[in-house]
C-alpha cells in the first residue's frame, strides 16, 4: 500500500497512507528509509523515522510493509552486537564501511550458515503441539543450547519433523497443520513484534537471589532473578562500570546489554573487553553469552526509542528457553527522551519537564515484562531488568528516576560525593533499598551461613550511627566523641574500605563469591566486636585504631581470592588469636 | 543540478524565514537567499509541509523586504571542500575564507552532518597523551581520541590552559605533533586574537585549521561551525592518517544559538527553555570524536563549556557530562588562590584513563597513585572543612598531616608554571613526595609493593 510524503520535522513526518495501522512500518522515499506509524489522523498516516530524514521530499512515495517492528529469533543472536532495531553492526561494517549508511536492510541473523539441530525426541507426528513448545534444540554457543520453539502464535499437528542434521535458518525443520487445515513450516528461526510481550504459561515468585559478585549489591541491596532495579546516578558517578560489571560477573544464563542513547566507546569497550574475560563458573568467554544492542546518543533518535523493545524481547525469548536473563538498559532516560522528543514534535502537552503523561505508563509496563515464569514449554525462566537512569543535574526527584523509583524493587542511588572520593562502586548505604532482603536471608541462610540477616543489619546500623555521629563531629569536631563512639567510627570505616569499597579494575576484588562476602563482613565485624570488648577493658581507642590488624582486614578483599576461603578463615583465627593476647594483656 | 529560485516568501521572523508552495524542497538542503540588497544570505529548510516551508536563515531576517528577496534552493544538504591546503586557513562557519585567501576548492565535498561511526568499527581509545599539566596526566589522563570537555567559568583561565595543553601535548616516547583544529563559537575578538597569536609564536600555525565566528557574528552559524570543522577534521584524521586535536569553544553559545532557534520554531521546551532534542544534538557533536579500526588518525577533542553562574548542573554542563568521557573541572575558589591551572579534582574525571596508564603505558603504580591522591585529597578537604569550625589547633596530629597534605597538594601539584612543561614520572614522583606526607596505615589504595618502592614517610 503506497501513499506520499505531506510533511517532514526532524524524524517525524506525515504521509497520506490511508489505511495503515498503528505500530505498522513503512518505507520512505528514494533513500529507502525505515519508520513506523505510531498515529493517524484521518487519512494523515503520522511516522517516527528510525533514519535521519536529511534530503526526504515532499510528495515521495510511502510504502506500508504491513507488518509491525518486529526482531528474528532464533539461533545466531548471541554474541552479536545490533543497532535499535536489529540491523547486525558488525556485518554493516563489513558491507558499507565505518559510518552507518542510511536505507540499508540487512537481516539479523545470518541465512547462510548450518546449524546442527537435534529433534525433541518426545515428538511424533500426529501430535498436537502447542505455540511455545520445544521442537528441538541446536547447540548455539559452548555455553547455550538454544530450544527452537514453535512461534507463541502458532499451534497445530505436526506432520513432520526434521531429522538431526545441519539446517540453514531458511530450510525447514518442521510443518504442522493448524486449526484452519493449513499447512504451515516451521524454521529454527521466527519474527516476533518488540511491542507485545511474550506470552507465558503462568508467573511465579521470584526466590532466588541475582549474585553479582558485588558486595554492596549481593550483601546489602540484593536482587532476586526475574526482579527490577534501576540505578540512578549522576555523570562521573560510576554508573556504566557498575553495569559492565553487573554484565560481567552475575550467575545468569544471558546478558544482554542496551547501550541506549549512551558513549559509542563504551560499547567498543564491552566488545573488546568482553571476549577475553573467562566466565568464573563456566569457564568460557563471557561473550558466548551476551547479546549487545546499541543505540549510541549520535545514532537517530527514534531508533534509541525501539531498542529497548528490542533488547526485552530478546531477553523474554531466552527465557522463554527456560534461562535465567539478565537484560541491562544504558540509560533509561534517554529512551524517555526520545519519547519526549516525539511527543514534542507531535505537539503534545507536557507535563514535567517536557515529558509526555504518558511516561509513567510505558516505563511501568516495560518494568513489567521482567519476572519468573514457567513457559509454554514447561520450564522455568526469568528475565531481571536492570535500568540505569541518569537524572539531570542529579536530581532524583526528576520524572523518570521519580517514576522507576515507584516501580522497582531494588534502588541502587549512586552518590557524588562517594564518587568524588574515589568510593567505589559509590552506591550509597542511606539512600538505596532492596525489598528483597526477607528472600534472599532464607536463601543466604541455607546456602552460605545462617547469620548473614543478622550480620548485614548489624553493619548497616553501624554505618548509620557513624553517619549520626559525624554530623556531630562536622559541628564540634571529634575530641566530643566518647572512646566507644569514636570506635564506631572506626567500624564503619572497616566495613566501607572492606566490604563496601570494591576494585572493578583489581583482578582479585572485582568479582567476590558469596563466601568470600561473608567472610568480609565477619571479619569487619568480628574486629569490631573485640574492639569494643577492649576499650571497656581500658586500652585507648587511639592504640586500637593503630592495630596493623586493621589495615590488613581492610586489604583483604583484594588479597584472597574468591577461591581461597580457608586463608580468610584462617585470617578470623589469627585475629582472634591476636585479640586474645590484648584482651590478656589489659586484664592483668 | 536543477535549481529552485523563487521570491515567495510570506513571513520572516525570528531568523526563520516561511515560503508557501515550494514543490521538489528536501529537508536539510542548503539555501542562498538574496536580499534587496543583492547581499547574499545562507540558509537551511529546516520543516516541510505541503503548504508551508520553514527555512532557517543563518545571518538572521533583520531588514529583509520580502518582495524584494529571491530564495534559491541549492537541492544539496550542507558541504565543505576538503582538501589538506585547509591547514594553515581561517574560514567561517560555512567554512569560506576569512584570510583574504583564495576559498579551497576540491573535488571532495562532504555533508557537514557527516553520518554516525558503526560502533563495531571503532576502535576503542587508550594511547596516553602527555600534556604536561599534573592535574590532567597524573589524574585524569586523556587518550588519543577521548572527548574530554573543560568546564569553566567565565573569568576562568580556560584559554590560557588549553593554549598550554596544545603546545605542549605529546605521546610517549612518539615524535608526532597533532594537527589543531580550532573551532571558536561566539567567542571574543580578543579571545580569538589569543589563540591566533598562540599558535604563531609556538610555530604550529601551518597545522592548525581555525573555524571562527565571533560573538558579533550571526548567531545561527554557530549551529553549523562545530559540524563544518569536525567534517574537515574526520578528513584529516581518517582520509590524512592524521591525529587530530579539536578545541571546540564555547560550547554555551553553541547551545544558546540552539535555544534561540529552537523557540523561534515552537519546540516543546524541555529545561531551562532548551530543546528536549539538545542531548542528542550536542551528541552529535561529541560523537565524532574517536578512533576507528585500520585507520591511523584520530580525533581527540577538547571542548570548553562555561557553566552559567558556576552552575555545573545546568542543562549544557550536564548533558555534555553524560556524552563526553569526563570532565575537567575549573574553580573560582583555586582562582582566588592563585593556584594555577585552577583545577578542582574533586569533581574532575576521565573515564578513559583506565585503559591508557599503568605498566605499559605509563607506570605501573600510576593508577593506584591516581586513586589514592584522590582518596586522600577528599578526607583531607573534610579534615579542612572541620579545622574551619572548631580550629586548626584542636585537630589531631593525623588530621593535621592532611591539612598540610591538602596545602601541599594545591601548591606543588595542582599549581605549576603556564610555561612549564612535567613529564608523567615528574608528576607521579611529586604525587609520591605528597603522599609520605601521610603515615602507611592511611594509604589503603596503593599495593604494599609500591608502599616500599616509593613511600619514605618520615613521620
Amino acid at each position: 500500500m503506497d501513499g506520499k510524503l505531506v510533511q517532514i520535522n526532524g524524524p517525524l513526518v506525515r504521509a497520506e497512507l490511508d489505511k495503515a495501522r498503528i505500530g505498522e512500518q513503512v518505507h520512505l522515499g528514494k533513500l529507502n528509509l525505515t519508520g513506523e506509524v505510531i498515529g493517524r489522523e484521518g487519512k494523515i498516516a503520522l511516522i517516527q523515522v528510525y533514519e535521519d530524514t536529511e534530503s526526504l521530499i515532499l510528495g515521495e512515495k510511502v510504502t506500508a510493509l504491513g507488518y509491525p517492528l518486529s526482531v528474528e529469533l532464533g539461533p545466531g543472536l548471541i554474541g552479536q552486537i545490533f543497532d535499535g532495531v536489529q540491523r547486525p553492526l558488525q556485518e554493516l561494517a563489513q558491507l558499507s564501511g565505518d559510518y552507518i549508511p542510511r536505507g540499508i536492510s540487512v537481516p539479523a541473523l545470518k541465512h547462510d550458515i548450518k546449524w546442527h539441530f537435534k529433534p525433541n525426541a518426545d515428538l511424533t507426528a500426529g501430535m498436537l503441539l502447542n505455540g511455545g513448545q520445544s521442537l528441538g534444540s541446536v547447540p548455539e554457543t559452548k555455553l547455550i543450547t538454544h530450544q527452537i520453539l514453535i512461534p507463541p502464535d502458532r499451534q497445530g499437528e505436526l506432520l513432520w519433523l526434521a531429522e538431526s542434521g545441519s539446517y540453514t535458518l531458511d530450510e525447514p525443520i518442521a510443518r504442522i497443520k493448524d486449526n484452519q487445515d493449513l499447512e504451515k513450516s516451521l524454521y529454527l528461526s521466527h519474527y516476533w513484534p518488540v511491542r507485545t510481550p511474550r506470552p507465558y504459561d503462568h508467573r511465579e515468585d521470584a526466590i532466588a537471589p541475582l549474585i553479582t559478585g558485588q558486595r554492596i549489591f549481593d550483601t546489602f541491596f540484593p536482587l532476586l532473578k526475574g526482579g527490577k532495579a534501576t540505578i540512578p546516578g549522576p555523570f562521573g558517578a560510576g554508573k556504566t562500570m557498575i553495569q559492565q560489571q553487573i554484565a560481567r560477573w552475575s550467575d545468569a544464563d544471558i546478558v544482554i546489554y542496551v547501550g541506549c542513547g549512551e558513549r559509542g566507546n563504551e560499547l567498543v569497550d564491552v566488545l573488546e573487553t568482553f571476549p577475553k574475560i573467562i566466565d568464573p563458573r563456566s569457564k568460557r568467554s563471557l561473550m558466548e553469552r551476551t547479546i549487545l544492542v546499541a543505540n549510541t546518543s549520535n545514532m537517530p533518535v527514534v531508533a534509541r526509542e525501539a531498542s529497548i523493545y528490542v533488547g526485552v524481547t530478546l531477553a523474554e525469548y531466552y527465557r522463554d528457553q527456560g534461562m535465567d536473563v539478565v537484560m541491562v538498559a544504558d540509560s533509561t532516560s534517554r529512551w524517555a527522551e526520545a519519547l519526549r522528543e516525539v511527543a514534542g514534535r507531535l505537539g503534545q502537552m507536557p507535563v514535567e519537564e517536557g515529558y509526555p503523561a504518558y511516561l509513567a505508563s510505558r516505563l511501568a509496563a516495560f518494568y513489567e515484562r521482567s519476572g519468573r515464569v514457567n513457559t509454554l514449554c514447561g520450564k522455568q525462566g526469568s528475565v531481571t531488568l536492570i535500568g540505569a537512569v541518569s537524572p539531570p543535574g542529579g536530581d532524583f526527584s526528576e520524572p523518570v528516576t521519580g517514576h522507576t523509583k515507584e516501580i522497582v524493587q531494588t534502588f541502587w542511588a549512586l552518590s557524588k560525593e562517594l564518587a568524588d572520593a574515589r568510593h567505589y562502586p559509590s552506591v550509597s548505604w542511606t539512600e538505596s533499598f532492596s525489598e528483597y532482603v526477607a528472600i534472599t536471608a532464607d536463601w543466604w541462610a541455607q546456602n552460605i551461613h545462617p547469620d548473614w540477616y543478622k550480620l548485614r543489619s548489624e553493619a548497616l546500623s553501624l554505618l548509620s550511627q557513624a553517619h549520626e555521629l559525624i554530623r556531630i563531629v562536622n559541628l564540634v569536631g571529634p575530641e566530643a566523641l566518647s572512646a566507644e563512639q569514636r570506635w564506631i567510627l572506626s567500624g564503619a570505616d572497616l566495613i566501607k574500605e572492606g566490604v563496601l569499597q570494591q576494585s572493578a579494575l583489581d583482578e582479585v576484588d572485582s568479582y567476590s563469591s558469596p563466601e568470600k562476602q561473608f567472610l568480609l563482613l565477619q571479619i569487619m565485624l568480628i574486629i569490631y566486636h573485640k574492639g569494643e570488648a577492649l576499650l571497656t577493658l581500658g586500652m585507648p581507642v587511639q592504640e586500637l585504631n593503630q592495630l596493623p590488624l586493621l589495615i590488613k582486614a581492610k586489604r583483604c578483599k583484594s588479597t584472597y581470592s574468591s577461591e581461597q576461603i580457608e586463608d580468610l578463615k584462617q585470617f578470623i583465627v589469627q585475629i582472634e588469636h591476636d585479640f586474645q593476647h590484648y584482651y590478656n594483656e589489659y586484664q592483668q | 543540478m536543477r535549481e529552485l529560485e523563487y521570491r515567495q516568501a510570506s513571513a520572516a521572523h525570528g531568523g526563520l524565514l516561511f515560503m508557501h508552495g515550494v514543490p521538489g524542497v528536501a529537508y536539510g538542503d542548503q539555501v542562498i537567499i538574496t536580499d534587496h540588497r543583492n547581499h547574499k544570505r545562507n540558509g537551511q529548510v529546516v520543516q516541510t509541509s505541503q503548504e508551508l516551508i520553514t527555512v532557517q536563515v543563518i545571518e538572521g531576517t533583520d531588514d529583509l523586504d520580502l518582495e524584494r528577496t529571491w530564495v534559491r534552493f541549492l537541492q544539496k544538504p550542507f558541504e565543505v571542500s576538503l582538501s589538506t591546503d585547509v591547514l594553515g586557513r581561517i574560514f567561517d562557519g560555512l567554512g569560506n575564507p576569512r584570510d583574504q585567501r583564495p576559498p579551497i576548492v576540491s573535488s571532495l565535498k562532504r555533508n557537514v552532518n557527516g553520518s554516525a561511526v558503526n560502533p563495531a568499527a571503532r576502535a576503542y581509545p587508550k594511547e596516553f597523551i602527555q600534556t604536561g599539566v599534573s592535574a590532567i596526566d597524573g589524574l585524569n589522563s586523556l587518550v588519543r581520541g577521548q572527548k574530554l570537555p573543560i568546564f569553566s567559568g567565565s573569568g576562568l583561565p580556560h584559554n590560557r590552559l588549553l593554549a598550554q595543553i596544545v603546545r605542549q601535548a605529546k605521546l610517549l616516547g612518539e615524535e608526532s605533533n597533532f594537527a589543531i583544529i580550532f573551532a571558536a563559537m561566539g567567542i571574543s575578538y580578543s579571545d580569538a586574537l589569543f589563540f591566533q597569536k598562540n599558535f604563531e609564536s609556538n610555530g604550529v600555525l601551518g597545522n592548525v585549521v581555525m573555524f571562527i565566528n565571533q560573538a558579533d557574528d550571526p548567531t545561527l552559524e554557530r549551529l553549523i561551525l562545530p559540524r563544518t570543522a569536525l567534517t574537515v577534521a574526520e578528513y584529516l584524521a581518517f582520509d590524512e592518517d592524521r591525529h587530530v586535536l579539536v578545541i571546540l569553544t564555547d560550547m554555551t553559545n553553541y547551545a544558546e544559538a540552539l535555544r534561540e532557534i529552537s523557540t523561534a520554531k515552537g519546540d516543546v521546551p524541555a529545561r531551562k527553555g532548551y530543546p528536549g532534542y539538545l542531548y542528542s544534538d550536542l551528541a552529535g557533536i561529541y560523537e565524532r570524536a574517536g578512533r576507528i579500526k585500520n585507520r591511523h588518525g584520530s580525533i581527540t577533542m577538547m571542548p570548553v563549556v562555561t557553566m552559567p553562574s558556576d552552575d555545573i548542573t545546568h542543562p549544557i554542563p550536564d548533558l555534555t557530562g553524560y556524552i563526553t568521557e569526563g570532565q575537567i573541572v575549573l574553580s573560582r575558589e583555586l582562582q582566588s588562590l592563585g593556584i594555577y591551572p585552577p583545577i578542582n579534582i574533586s569533581p574532575s574525571l576521565s573515564r578513559l584513563m583506565k585503559d591508557g596508564v599503568g605498566k605499559n603505558d605509563t607506570r605501573d603504580d600510576h593508577m593506584r597513585v591516581a586513586n589514592q591522591l584522590y582518596a586522600a585529597y577528599a578526607k583531607a578537604l573534610e579534615v579542612r572543612n572541620l579545622a574551619s569550625i572548631i580550629g586548626a589547633e584542636d585537630l589531631s596530629e593525623a588530621d593535621n598531616h592532611f591539612l598540610s597534605f591538602a596545602r601541599d597538594f594545591e601548591e606543588n601539584y595542582i599549581n605549576q608554571d603556564e610555561e612549564q612543561e612535567r613529564s608523567i614520572f615528574e608528576t607521579l614522583n611529586i604525587a609520591w613526595d605528597l603522599l609520605s606526607m601521610l603515615p602507611a596505615a592511611e594509604l589503603s589504595r596503593v599495593s604494599e609493593t609500591d608502599l616500599a618502592r616509593y613511600h619514605h614517610w618520615e613521620g
